[in-house]
């Protein structure tokens, strides 16, 4: 039976189900697994969150188009009103604005948008402005499996956040959604995985991968998401995930071998599943027990 | 001529740290007299533009000159628009710095010499307002 048909019988849980693929440590295969688990599941719609350098497309070479901007509100400072009482550098925690004696300047890139300068400024001097800091595009063509959404966030920009804020404003809701997350644990994984169903975490069975596991764990049990593990590269006589797994009561999801084949397909740009058709089964029956589950709940 | 080092002590006889937004002190010498006075460094608080910061807290001391090992574009932006001159090249005591200032030693930067946070391709481009 299908995934969709069996969505179709059950409640309509899957179709609305949002997993996210983050890990700690980057580099750890959050793409891969993004990737070939879209490509396994019929319908699904794939979103690369890691607007620094979305790379699913790298496997995919899907043809985009622009779809929107994503803009934030930076302080425009009125010369003529300025006084440079240095209240608005005083407001600032992030800094972005800096005040001399004669002059004010702006540090747009740093600026949070939080509007705490224009609130102040005791001579009404500070307004808002937008500012354009990434793009969003999707794939052009509708019949695309996945459908391919990745935000970009421009060069010399530094706040990743509102550019993924926008990306999964414009996703369309409904159908399975894989979201690929950027690495690590800051601001702009946290947004992504905001109101996602499940999270999937991807490491290896590195000490590092362990570290930066044990950090990303501690972040979805904070954020109240549902997750298990996936280990990747994983070796039968390397066991450090597992142990800490088996401590901590994690559910371990899968386990993707160290294999030569696997990465050569990797290294040619092509997603294991479409070589490898084991594996689309494994993937297909993974997102079913994360469905499943998520209905028992 | 007052001249300001980024330093790791209170005294003439600390470590300088070649870090200007995020060095812990900054000793600020009279070149003539070698009198000092210390002030802590805000930056290694911020959350965000240590830089930025670290320059701001060093506007209005009547400072000629900033003796560091590294500066990022920002705060280099901040203490280029407030005339403060910026020399790189430290290393030592902050004693031996002030020679090495003394002796032409060090040189003078027209421009930052590492980007902002560190990081390649990430400076950002300030808007000046005010009278230039």
């Amino acid at each position: 039976m299908s995934v969709r048909a069996m969505g179709m019988m059950k409640t309509n849980t899957e179709t609305h189900m949002k997993i996210a693929i983050a890990s700690g440590k980057g580099g750890t295969g959050k793409t891969t697994v993004a990737v070939n688990l879209a490509l396994s599941i019929p319908d699904a719609q794939l979103i690369d969150c890691d607007v620094e350098e979305p790379n699913c497309n790298l496997f995919l070479n899907k043809e985009l188009e622009r779809i929107a901007e994503s803009k934030i509100t930076v302080p425009n400072i009125d010369e003529e009103l300025c006084t440079h009482c240095g209240k608005c550098s005083e407001m600032c925690r992030f800094n972005a604005i800096a005040t001399l004696p004669e002059k004010v300047i702006l540090f747009p890139t740093l600026c949070h948008s939080c509007g705490g300068c224009i609130l102040a400024c005791p001579e009404y001097a500070i307004s808002g402005k937008e500012k354009i800091t990434g793009i969003i595009s999707r794939s052009s063509n509708k019949k695309d499996h996945p459908m391919l959404y990745e935000g970009v966030l421009n060069i010399g920009e530094s706040m990743a956040s509102p550019v993924i804020t926008e990306l999964k404003r414009s996703i369309e809701p409904g159908i399975p959604t894989i979201i690929d997350s950027p690495p690590g644990t800051g601001c702009p994984v946290m947004t992504t995985l905001e109101d996602t169903d499940h999270c999937i975490l991807v490491t290896e069975p590195t000490p590092f991968g362990l570290h930066d596991l044990k950090l990303a764990v501690k972040m979805v049990k904070i954020m109240n998401i549902p997750f298990g593990v996936i280990i990747n590269r994983s070796e039968q006589e390397n066991c450090i995930i597992d142990e800490y797994c088996d401590q901590e009561n994690i559910e371990v999801l899968m386990r993707i071998p160290l294999n030569k084949r696997i990465a050569e397909l990797y290294s040619d740009g092509i997603p294991f599943v479409e070589e490898m058709p084991e594996w689309k089964e494994r993937f297909t029956n993974l997102f079913e027990r994360i469905v499943n589950k998520k209905e028992l709940a | 001529m007052k001249i300001c080092i980024t330093s790791r002590g209170t005294d003439l006889f600390s470590q300088c740290d070649p870090r200007f937004g995020r060095c812990s002190y900054f000793v600020i010498v009279d070149d003539d007299t070698m009198n000092f006075e210390t002030l802590q460094n805000p930056g290694p608080l911020a959350e965000g533009g240590a830089g930025i910061e670290a320059a701001q807290a060093l506007i209005g001391l009547n400072i000629d000159a900033i003796l560091t090992g590294n500066i990022g574009p920002n705060a280099f932006a901040v203490l280029n628009a407030a005339g403060i001159k910026v020399f790189t090249g430290i290393n030592g005591a902050v004693e031996d710095t002030v020679v090495q200032y003394v002796e032409g030693q060090l040189s003078i930067i027209e421009d930052a010499n590492t980007s902002a946070q560190h990081k390649v391709n990430s400076g950002s481009r300030p808007e000046l307002s005010g009278p230039k």
